[in-house]
Order: C-alpha cells, then sequence, then structure tokens
C-alpha cells in the first residue's frame, strides 16, 4: 500500500480532534466573573431602589443594557465562551443564534407593529384603551 | 352527552361512547369501513408475526435499537405507511371536489372534508416528508463521514418513538372523536374556539414529534461536527453531509418555535390565557408570525437533503465529480441563512404595510438565486458526463424539470401585489405541491432507489420503478396543472363545495392525475414486493452504481460497527480517490470494536408520551399526570444503566470482513 489508508486503532466512538476539546475554566475566570456579575446586579439594585435618575424609560434603559452585558459575562466566564474552544465551534454557534435571535426578535416587533398600525385593532375594549395613532 | 357520576368523569375525562363513530351517518359509516379495513390488515400483520414467533426478533433486533441504519430503515417504513394515510386523504379530496357541484354536495360533509385537508397537511409534512428526510439522513450520512454510528445513539432511537407517538396520536383521531379543522398550521381564533378534541390531538401530536425532531438535529450536528473520519476536512465532506448539517442546523434552531407557539396556543385552549386572542392585549397575527418563523425554515430544512440527494445521483451516475462544490456549499450555508429572511411572504395580505412587504418581497427573490446556483452546478455535472439513465437518475431529471417550474411559480408568488390576487388560491396549493413533489417526494424516492442496494445488498426492480416515476411525473402535472389555472382563475383553496359548473371540467382532470399518482404509489411498493421475492436476482456487490463517497466502501448491507477500520480521508469523494488508488480492503489485524448496546428506554418513553397526549387531549387528568411523571422517571432511570456498551470481538469482524458482501458489483447495477 503506497498510502496509509487506515488509522491505526479504532474504538467505537473515537474522536480524531488533535486537542482543543471544551475550556474548563479556572479559579480566577470564575472568580473575576463572579465579582463582575455582582458589580452588574448591584448597580440596578441601586439605580432603582435609590431613586438615582429621574426619568423611568431611561432607568429602564439603562437596567436593560447591564443585563445585556450581564449575559455576555456569564458567557464568557462561567460558559467558557472564546474563539479557541471546540475548534471555534462554540462561538460560530454562537453567533449564528444570536443573529437569529436578533431576526426573530427585531423583524417580529417591526412586523407585528406594522400590522398593529394598519389594520383596525376589532375589540372595543381594546380600541378604548389603544386609541389608533400609527403613521 | 349522558350524565354519568363524578367518578366516571374523573376517571374517563371527556371520552363516552358518543365520541366513538357509532353513528348512522355518512361520515361514521366510511370511518367503519376505514376501521374495519385497518383492523383487519392490522390482525393479518400482528397474527403473522405472532405465529411466525417474530416478537422477540422485532424486539430485539429493531425497535431497541440504537443503529442509525436500522433506524433510518424505520424511519423510511414510517414515512412510507404515512404516505397511503396522507394519499388516501388526498384521494379523497379530489374526489370530492371532482363531483360537488351545484346541487351535488359531493360525499364528504364539510366538517369532514376541513379535517381531511388538515390531516392531509400536517401528515404529509411532519409525518412524511420529515421522516423520509430523517431515515435518510440516519441511513446514510454516518456512513459518508466514516463513523460507526451517531454521537447520541440512544437518542436517536428516543426520536424515533417520539415520532411514532405523534402518528399515533395523529392516527387515533380516525376512530376516537375527531381531528382538528383548523388548517394543517391551526391558525387561531379558529384553532382556539373549534370544541372537540381535533386540535388539541394535532397540539400533542406535533409537539411529541417536534421534541423527537428537534433532539434528532441536535444529534446529527454533533455527529457531524465531531465524529469525521480522520482527513475529512469540511469542504472535504460529501454534499449530502453538507446539506444535513445546514438542515439540521436548522432543525435546532427553528423547532423551538414551533414548540413554543404550540405551547402559546395549548395554553390559550386549556387554560383560557389570551396571547392569540384580540381581548386582554393578545394577537392573532403573533401566532401567524411564530409559526411562519419556523414554517419557512421547515421547507428549506425539508429540500436541503433531497438537494444533497440529488449532488450524490448526479456525480454517481455522470461518473464524474460534482461541478462547483465549493459554490454548492456556499449556495446551500446562504439557503439557511436566507430561509430565515423570508416568513413574512406566507402572510402579505395580513396588512404589514408597504415596506415590510417589500423588504420580504426581496429577500424571498434573493432566495431564488443560490437555489438557481444549484440547478446549473447540477446541469453541468451532467454536462460531458457519461450519463447512466438509472432509475435514481430518472428521479433526477424529473425533479430539475418540476422542481424549476415550481420555483418559477414561487417567484411569482413573492411579488406582494400578486400575492394580493394569488394568496389563499388554488394557485398557491399548485406551488407548493409543485416543491414539495417535485423536490421532497422525488428526492425521497430517487434516494430510496439509489441507497437500498446498500441497505439491503440488492438493488429495486428497474422496470417498476420506471412505472412508477412515469406515473407520478406526468400524474403530478395532470393533477396540478389544473390547479395552477383554476387558482389564476381565482379559485381558493379547502372548499368543499362550488357553485360555477364551467369549473368542474378542472377538477375532473385534477382527480384523474391523483389517480396516476396513485398508480405511481402502487407501481412503487410493486416495485418493493418484486424486488424483495427475487432479491437472488437482483443481488449486487458493494457498490453496485460506481459510487464515489464512503457508504460504498463497506460492505452491503453494512455490518454493525459500518468499518471495521475507521476510514482515512485524503481527498473530497474519499471512496473514488480511494479507488483510483488501487485500495486493497485490509483482511487481518482486526481489534474488538466497542458499540453501544440496545435499550428498550425510547420504546417506554416515547409510549408513554402517547399516553399523555392522548390524556391530555381528553382532559384525563389522572393518567396526563401519570404518563408525564413516568416519562421523566424513566428517562432518569436510564440514566442509571451504566453497562451501555458491548464489544464485537475481533474474531466476529474477522468472519465477516471475509464472508460479507464484498463483491465488486458495478457490472450488476449497469443491467
Amino acid at each position: 500500500m503506497s498510502h496509509p489508508t487506515h488509522s491505526e486503532s479504532a474504538p467505537g466512538h473515537d474522536l480524531h480532534e488533535e486537542g482543543m476539546g471544551e475550556d474548563h475554566g479556572s479559579l480566577r475566570g470564575y472568580l473575576t466573573g463572579f465579582v463582575l456579575a455582582s458589580i452588574l446586579t448591584i448597580i440596578p439594585f441601586w439605580l432603582v431602589m435609590g431613586h438615582v435618575i429621574e426619568s423611568k424609560p431611561l432607568t429602564i434603559l439603562l437596567v436593560l443594557a447591564l443585563a445585556a452585558v450581564q449575559i455576555v459575562v456569564h458567557m464568557i466566564y462561567f460558559l467558557h465562551l472564546n474563539t479557541k474552544s471546540e475548534h471555534g465551534w462554540n462561538m460560530l454557534a454562537f453567533i449564528f443564534t444570536l443573529v437569529l435571535v436578533v431576526i426573530v426578535l427585531g423583524a417580529s416587533l417591526w412586523v407585528m407593529y406594522n400590522e398593529n398600525a394598519n389594520m383596525m385593532p376589532m375589540s372595543p375594549l381594546y380600541q378604548q384603551q389603544h386609541p389608533v395613532n400609527g403613521p | 352527552m349522558p350524565h354519568r357520576s363524578e367518578f366516571w368523569n374523573f376517571l374517563l375525562g371527556n371520552l363516552s361512547l358518543s365520541v366513538l363513530p357509532l353513528h348512522n351517518t355518512l361520515e361514521d359509516r366510511i370511518l367503519q369501513v376505514t376501521f374495519v379495513i385497518v383492523a383487519f390488515s392490522g390482525a393479518v400483520i400482528l397474527g403473522w408475526v405472532t405465529v411466525k414467533r417474530q416478537w422477540g426478533y422485532l424486539w430485539r433486533e429493531w425497535f431497541t435499537t440504537v443503529d442509525h441504519k436500522k433506524l433510518g430503515i424505520m424511519y423510511m417504513i414510517l414515512a412510507t405507511v404515512m404516505l397511503l394515510r396522507g394519499f388516501a386523504d388526498a384521494i379523497m379530496m379530489r374526489s370530492q371536489q371532482a363531483i360537488a357541484f351545484g346541487s351535488n354536495m359531493g360525499y364528504l360533509p364539510p366538517e369532514h372534508y376541513d379535517q381531511i385537508f388538515t390531516a392531509h397537511g400536517a401528515i404529509m409534512i411532519f409525518f412524511v416528508a420529515m421522516a423520509y428526510i430523517v431515515g435518510l439522513m440516519n441511513y446514510v450520512m454516518p456512513l459518508q463521514i466514516g463513523a460507526r454510528d451517531v454521537a447520541f445513539p440512544f437518542l436517536n432511537n428516543l426520536s424515533f418513538w417520539l415520532t411514532v407517538a405523534g402518528v399515533m396520536l395523529f392516527m387515533v383521531s380516525l376512530f376516537v372523536g375527531s381531528f382538528s379543522r383548523a388548517g394543517w398550521l391551526g391558525y387561531p381564533p379558529v384553532s382556539e374556539y373549534q370544541t372537540g378534541p381535533g386540535v388539541d390531538y394535532y397540539i400533542w401530536g406535533l409537539q411529541l414529534s417536534g421534541l423527537g425532531t428537534l433532539l434528532t438535529g441536535i444529534n446529527f450536528v454533533v455527529t457531524i461536527l465531531k465524529m469525521r473520519a480522520p482527513g475529512m476536512k469540511l469542504m472535504k465532506m460529501p454534499m449530502f453531509t453538507w446539506t444535513s448539517l445546514c438542515t439540521s442546523g436548522l432543525i435546532v434552531v427553528t423547532f423551538p418555535i414551533l414548540t413554543a407557539a404550540l405551547f402559546l396556543l395549548s395554553m390559550d385552549r386549556y387554560v383560557g390565557t389570551h396571547f392569540f386572542t384580540n381581548d386582554l392585549g393578545g394577537n392573532v397575527m403573533m401566532y401567524i408570525n411564530l409559526i411562519w418563523i419556523w414554517g419557512h425554515p421547515e421547507v428549506y430544512i425539508l429540500i436541503l437533503p433531497l438537494f444533497g440527494v440529488f449532488s450524490e445521483i448526479v456525480a454517481t451516475f455522470s461518473g464524474k465529480r460534482l461541478f462547483g462544490y465549493s459554490s454548492m456549499v456556499y449556495a446551500t450555508a446562504s439557503i439557511m441563512i436566507l430561509s430565515y429572511l423570508v416568513w413574512l411572504h406566507h402572510f402579505f395580505t395580513m396588512g404589514s404595510g408597504p415596506d415590510v412587504n417589500s423588504f420580504f418581497a426581496l429577500t424571498t427573490m434573493m432566495i431564488s438565486i443560490p437555489t438557481g446556483v444549484k440547478i446549473f452546478n447540477w446541469l453541468f455535472t451532467m454536462y460531458r458526463g457519461r450519463v447512466r439513465f438509472d432509475v435514481p437518475m430518472l428521479w433526477t431529471m424529473g425533479f430539475l424539470f418540476t422542481f424549476t417550474i415550481g420555483g418559477m411559480t414561487g417567484v411569482m408568488l413573492s411579488v406582494a401585489p400578486a400575492d394580493f390576487l394569488l394568496h389563499n388560491s388554488l394557485f398557491l396549493v399548485a406551488h407548493f405541491h409543485n416543491v414539495i413533489i417535485g423536490g421532497v417526494v422525488f428526492g425521497a424516492f430517487a434516494g430510496i432507489n439509489y441507497w437500498f442496494p446498500k441497505a439491503f445488498g440488492f438493488r429495486l426492480d428497474a422496470f417498476w420503478g420506471k412505472v412508477s416515476f412515469w406515473c407520478w411525473q406526468i400524474g403530478f402535472w395532470v393533477a396540478f396543472g389544473p390547479l395552477y389555472i383554476l387558482g389564476l382563475m381565482g379559485v381558493t383553496r379547502r372548499l368543499s363545495h362550488f357553485e360555477d359548473p364551467s369549473l368542474q371540467k378542472w377538477f375532473i382532470i385534477a382527480a384523474f392525475g391523483a389517480f396516476l399518482i396513485l398508480l405511481g404509489i402502487g407501481a412503487f411498493l410493486m416495485q418493493i414486493y418484486v424486488s424483495v421475492r427475487h432479491r437472488e436476482r437482483y443481488a449486487v456487490g458493494h457498490d453496485p452504481w460506481g459510487g464515489r463517497t464512503l457508504e460504498w466502501s463497506t460492505s452491503s448491507p453494512p455490518p454493525a460497527y459500518n468499518f471495521a477500520f475507521t476510514p482515512v480521508v485524503r481527498e473530497r469523494d474519499a471512496w473514488a480517490d480511494m479507488k483510483e488508488h488501487g485500495y486493497k480492503r485490509p483482511l487481518e489485524d482486526f481489534r474488538p470494536i466497542h458499540m453501544p448496546k440496545n435499550t428498550g428506554t425510547g420504546v417506554y418513553i416515547g409510549m408513554l408520551g402517547f399516553g399523555f397526549g392522548f390524556a391530555m387531549t381528553w382532559f384525563i387528568w389522572w393518567l396526563a399526570i401519570a404518563c408525564f411523571v413516568g416519562m421523566i422517571a424513566v428517562a432518569i432511570g436510564h440514566t442509571f444503566h451504566y453497562h451501555r456498551e458491548e464489544t464485537i470481538p475481533a474474531e466476529d469482524i474477522n468472519k465477516f470482513e471475509h464472508t460479507g458482501n464484498w463483491k465488486p458489483g458495478v457490472e450488476g447495477a449497469a443491467a
């Protein structure tokens, strides 16, 4: 045989991957994550309970933004998402999911807003509560 | 319902004798005859299995199997059985529409007709098309990547039995109570306010089989990403494996949306929430929005694996490598993303306004570009190839012709203003049958004819295969050509009766086409019967078509362990490359192989799932709770099975590798 066409050993579920398995994190990483997550939790509580900002919508926006940062912290430090583990497939899967979630949520809001604005709401109760003021 | 005591109400929920089809009406007479036929043929089959003492064999070798090949075959059988059920519905609708004009109301009352079109659509998509593609992927994909099984063999078995549980719920609804009358996607408000068990059968049937499909998707993604033979880089994967990967990825991200939408619908029905009603801030449109976010990717989930099938067949039967492999991969991947951006074209007419409609019309037109790329790639693969017109290739040619026309009518529908005329018309019905029959069904038959010799060691009879193909191909156009014409005239779908007698001739032609397709299905069953009957005559070697991918390098049928040694891949079309370099199969130094052991857990969970769905449908709460707890308990119990592997000793492997079907077999197929 001029070239090898078979690997030497072959147990039932052998994986041929050379290294690059999952990332299991480190104590340092977990501590960093814990501190960051705590800070990101305390700030929203402080914002709400201390009535720090007058404007309510602005407070809500800030809390939501901090929640988004919190998700990122969890992803990186607790779920060990990085560009290298599993040959980058974890990251790729995450980005794919993110893109689709954005599409689904964003476009649904867009679609439903337009349908709501263009179509006559049918329930009288609903009409009273939501006077039509679409574009 | 006659009065009965609290105890019986508790025990039986809404079940009573009156829900059985025992009334003296035409509808119930039809059901009684159907029941007698089903019960008789069921008794014959069960009796035969008992007399032949095959129950133990079936249980040990098939029901509890975790072997992807056997599960694949079971999926294909399930899909074929359900094709007969779904097609019986189709024939009933076609004959009703052919006669129900003017004073003639036909033989189906509207409530019954509505159940039939709902069942037809849901069964054909979920239990025929899905089961065919999952069956093909199950059988072929692990062999193509040189793996011994899928990543999670038990999960694969569980997926199958969850699908079976869904099928059983749909079938039981024929004789116990009634089925949904709300269309195959169960749009509210009809599905919210329809009394009776129909919509609940529908919801739980889909929830169970949807869960099974989701698990399959996860399983296949992991299998393809982690279990490829050494050397098989992504861009060296066979095209069918690529399309399986994209389809599985789509399953993973879309089926949860279906589950969520159906869950919200069941909340509305069971506990009186208002997600999809106009009262109290709910919104009917939201269901339609959600169900199509799943529904549109779903049609690409169905068609992508068949694109893979056609790619393999075209390359093999043209004796060339696939033209434009990379463009094929990128086309598949971009279809995967784009399929997520087009769902609103299913409800252009619901009032989203011009900017939203324009966006989704454009994305819809865009998705035809990568699909067109694929069509040209297949044509260029055939160009200057030595094309052999065996049955799989015939189906492929039929697909190219039929599917391209279906794609063009799809682009017509994507023009939002035109859609205001064509929406909900028979033009739409003709269009989606054009792409689903022309694409998915033709692809499934192409795949069955192509891989049957791999699975059983003998090929399918070519004569009956050709009869089947021509009946389907001609029957399709005779059945759906008139529907295009009627749709352009403005005839809407889902009608059980018409006033205008000038339309009748078209419906009679369409019914004739449906009977041609019936002949095609009959010829397909005949083809299998004849081939099994004379299997010695049709016996072929392990590589009957001159295949190019790894599944043809092992025996036909393959051993339980697929490959004695994991193949090492150096080129795309690995097997063609190995043959070119004078590959010699090693015949010694075998080592024991660990394989997962069979388990009955999947069967138990599936059947408990069926019990749960049935109990929820009939409001038998104690049974629902018991079955649900049972499912969880069995699943947890399964984690305590520590001895899940068995070893195939080296001697057995040595024996098979010397006695299996290793005949070189290309000449056998040329006949």
